[in-house]
């Protein structure tokens, strides 16, 4: 279970461009859940994941996993049990790395990188499995560097390497958002896919209200650093794209656009 | 045309002793994309620990050993000042490189002249045993192509192990490092410690060669190594089967040879630092011009 409570973030603290995005934050993600968030820009939903990352710092308030407060771990240590996915396909792999050394990279995630030959060739066959989850073909595709491939490959090769060990979180910012519509398709697909197969409680940002609603067992809607709408289970596979677009519109009219 | 055969014998020699200063800076430079300016005060300094340690009588190898440790805790604190102070990697190298002037002269004293009295890595122990009937010039060749490939060697598999391969993965995306659930600022210091001793030691082996340390012989040899890095890994960039590491010993060679030659045309040996640079610039635009000018380096 991860709770996140009386979150306070300001942004540029003490001088004029000072903001308070969250003041006293509230949320509880149970074990198991797919939540969906979406929102506005500036809402809020980025600086939330980079929050329970500890990507940036909180001025109050604790991040708990399991009851255990982070608050005060390094974002590397927090990393330990949380993956993550983000809008950059860049970002998920190393482009001068090939595809079976970024693989056994992720494969070692939370041991010791020692004098140990760094390329596993016995685990070779068990990567090229994950790989073939994905349908895309990239199990033929262990030497080639990945700044080879394109965007929407480096993106599926992200994911099999943020889930290819055991992980309690998984993260995805906006991991959709830099991909053409088809890939994107294809990658979502992929995700709701592997987050069932190793039953992974994820938080995933989008801008697409499409796959918020027909993706993920709960659906937050952001707004100005607060929650405007939290629908789960039975509420949530009630919910229709037209009625979040109704309560987004009603935001935007009250933000004046 | 002996003395010819000579003097392309010892520019070979000197190509591969400066190798192991260009695979420090291959390290520094291209792995971890870090212009790490420690080396001008790193290769004195395994320099001057060499030179005091060999006129005390130490054995000459093992004056090896220490340059090889005093180097890394050079890169160490240099490391140290970057990722644990939060200074500019930039700066950082530039603090250490300063330090170590005043350091340098503090180990050495002064500029250092060995004499032949005292025995180098070139004459003694089993190179001895092995050449003891070859001539210096060529003993001295033998030597630092051993210890040239022997470390390219080392390299080539530290690199494949999995810490070498955190290495190249936190210079090519940090950002992954550190969703490895790993400290991305102590890969760094390692990959700082492990180039600074491999800088210190090619000093080391440079002041057993000519029985010398001198307080500047540091100046301009990170523009060496950059050079180095630059033309092997420019020229040799289309052969994908030759191992990077190959590239710079050859690009060291290459190097000191271009030098070799300038001084050979009668180039006075004051304005070596600044063929050094103008040699360094041309090597710079060609590369970008070849990569389309789309890439500053």
């Amino acid at each position: 279970m991860l709770e996140l409570k009386h979150i306070r973030k300001v942004y540029n603290p003490g001088t004029v461009t000072e903001m308070c995005l969250f003041d006293d934050f509230n949320l509880t993600v149970k074990d198991g859940e797919f939540v969906s968030i979406v929102g506005s820009n500036g809402s809020g939903k980025t600086s939330m994941l980079n929050i329970i990352c500890g990507s940036i710092p909180i001025e109050g308030g604790q991040v708990l996993i399991g009851g255990k407060d982070i608050s005060k771990m390094k974002d590397y240590q927090r990393y330990r049990t949380i993956g993550r996915v983000y809008q950059n396909p860049s970002m998920g792999t190393c482009p001068n790395l090939t595809m079976l050394e970024n693989m056994s990279l992720a494969d070692n995630k939370g041991k010791y990188f020692g004098l140990g030959f760094g390329v596993n060739k016995a685990r070779e066959n068990y990567y090229k499995e994950q790989l073939s989850i994905l349908g895309l073909g990239l199990e033929d595709k262990m030497h080639v560097k990945l700044g080879a491939l394109s965007g929407g490959q480096r993106q599926a090769a992200s994911l099999i390497m943020s889930t290819l060990t055991p992980i309690e979180f998984l993260i995805l910012d906006e991991h959709t958002a830099a991909l053409d519509p088809k890939t994107a398709e294809i990658i979502m697909e992929l995700t709701h896919k592997v987050v069932a197969e190793k039953n992974l409680t994820a938080m995933m940002v989008t801008h697409n209200l499409r796959y918020a609603v027909d993706y993920g067992t709960r659906l937050i809607m952001m707004d100005k650093g607060g929650i405007v709408m939290d629908k789960a289970d039975q509420e949530k596979t009630e919910t229709k794209i037209e009625d979040i677009l109704d309560v987004f519109t009603s935001i935007s009219i009250e933000c004046g656009n | 045309m002996n003395a010819m055969l000579e003097l392309c014998v010892s520019t070979l020699t000197q190509g591969f002793i400066y190798a192991l200063l260009s695979y420090g800076v291959y390290i520094t430079y291209k792995i971890l994309d870090f212009p790490d300016l420690t080396v001008d005060g790193s290769f004195p300094l395994g320099a001057a620990i060499t030179g005091v340690l060999l006129v005390q009588g130490v054995n000459p190898f093992l004056t090896l050993l220490a340059a090889l440790l005093i180097g890394a805790v050079a890169g160490f604190v240099t490391g140290f000042i970057h990722v644990k102070l939060g200074v500019r990697d930039l700066l950082a190298g530039i603090i250490t490189m300063t330090a170590l002037f005043s350091i340098n002269l503090q180990i050495a004293g002064s500029n250092l002249a060995i004499e032949r009295s005292i025995d180098t890595i070139f004459t003694s122990g089993p190179v001895m045993l092995l050449m003891g009937n070859a001539s210096l010039i060529y003993r001295k060749f033998v030597v630092a192509l051993v210890i040239a490939v022997g470390v390219k060697l080392i390299l080539d598999w530290y690199l494949k192990t999995k810490s070498g391969l955190l290495l190249r993965a936190v210079g090519d995306n940090a950002t992954l490092v550190t969703t490895l659930a790993k400290d991305k600022g102590n890969v760094k210091l390692l990959g700082l410690v492990i180039a600074n001793a491999l800088v210190a030691l090619s000093g080391a082996i440079v002041c057993q060669e000519q029985r010398a340390f001198s307080s500047t012989m540091g100046t301009g040899q990170v523009v060496f190594g950059l050079a180095a890095v630059i033309i092997g890994t420019t020229l040799f960039r289309k052969m994908s089967f030759m191992k990077a590491t190959t590239a710079v010993l050859i690009g060291s060679v290459f190097y000191k040879a271009c030098i070799q030659v300038a001084i050979s045309l009668g180039l006075p040996a004051n304005l070596l630092k600044l063929a050094t640079a103008v040699l360094f610039l041309v090597i710079l635009v060609l590369g970008n011009k070849q990569k389309g000018g789309e890439e500053h380096a």
